[in-house]
């Protein structure tokens, strides 16, 4: 059993509703693509939130990540929209 | 060497020279930027941001920066302060200082360091407006272009 610790941040926060949320992924969840694929099943505030996933960026333990990057048990997983600081 | 902030109150840039320089006679240049918040958004009054951050990987991303600004010119150091919660227009954002032996190092590397900033650690912009409404700033392809002339 893999969980992760899962965190969204500005508009991505708002649809889901939640900023954080615990998970035990099924065993086939092995990148950061395999779950951009299955979080929308989850629900449809998931759904709503993902549904475009090109504004949709991630970070895996506090570093940006791409779609091929793996996770883990353990991880920190973040969904975000690209960055607007400055 | 870098001094790197995120905070809710404001900066004193006045300040923030005056640490960065003290008891120091090797820098030959200190250069600033101050990104403030600006009245409008496309023409459209705003009342006021909000910005939010990651707390923990913005403080590392901020560090990676100005460490990738330390590997590309011989800097003597570095300030980033940037401000989260919500300011009003004419507020001071983002802070940035960096300081050489000679100036060309300390504008390259302060031009730098506000363009990776913008692109590369996690902050986001909310924007109020007149009428009560919110809406989330939209990351720019001219920023993106920015950070990646340094690249």
């Amino acid at each position: 059993m893999r969980s992760v610790k899962l965190l969204y941040f500005a508009w991505l926060r708002e649809r889901v509703g939640v900023a954080e949320e615990d998970l035990v992924l099924p065993a086939n969840i092995a990148t950061v693509a395999d779950l951009l694929t299955w979080l929308p099943q989850r629900s449809p505030v998931h759904a709503a939130a993902f549904a475009n996933t090109a504004t949709v960026r991630c970070a895996v333990n506090q570093d940006f990540a791409t779609p091929a990057t793996p996770i883990s048990a353990g991880d920190e997983i973040a969904f975000f929209p690209p960055v607007t600081g400055g | 060497m870098a001094n790197i902030r995120v905070q809710t109150a404001d900066f004193s840039i006045g300040a923030e020279y005056a640490a960065l320089a003290a008891g120091r006679t090797d820098i030959g240049g200190l250069a600033s930027f101050v990104g403030t918040v600006r009245n409008n958004a496309k023409g459209r009054p705003i009342t006021a941001m909000t910005l939010e951050h990651y707390p923990g990987m913005t403080e590392a991303a901020m560090a990676r920066i100005a460490a990738e600004a330390s590997r590309r010119w011989e800097l003597l150091g570095i300030t980033l302060i940037h401000r989260v919660g919500t300011l009003l227009p004419g507020d001071n954002i983002v802070l940035v200082l960096a300081a050489s032996a000679h100036r060309q190092a300390a504008l390259d590397a302060t031009s730098f360091l506000i363009d990776w900033l913008k692109t590369k650690a996690p902050f986001w912009k909310k924007e109020r407006f007149l009428d009560g409404t919110d809406s989330w700033v939209e990351a720019r392809a001219d920023d993106e272009q920015a950070a990646d002339r340094w690249s």
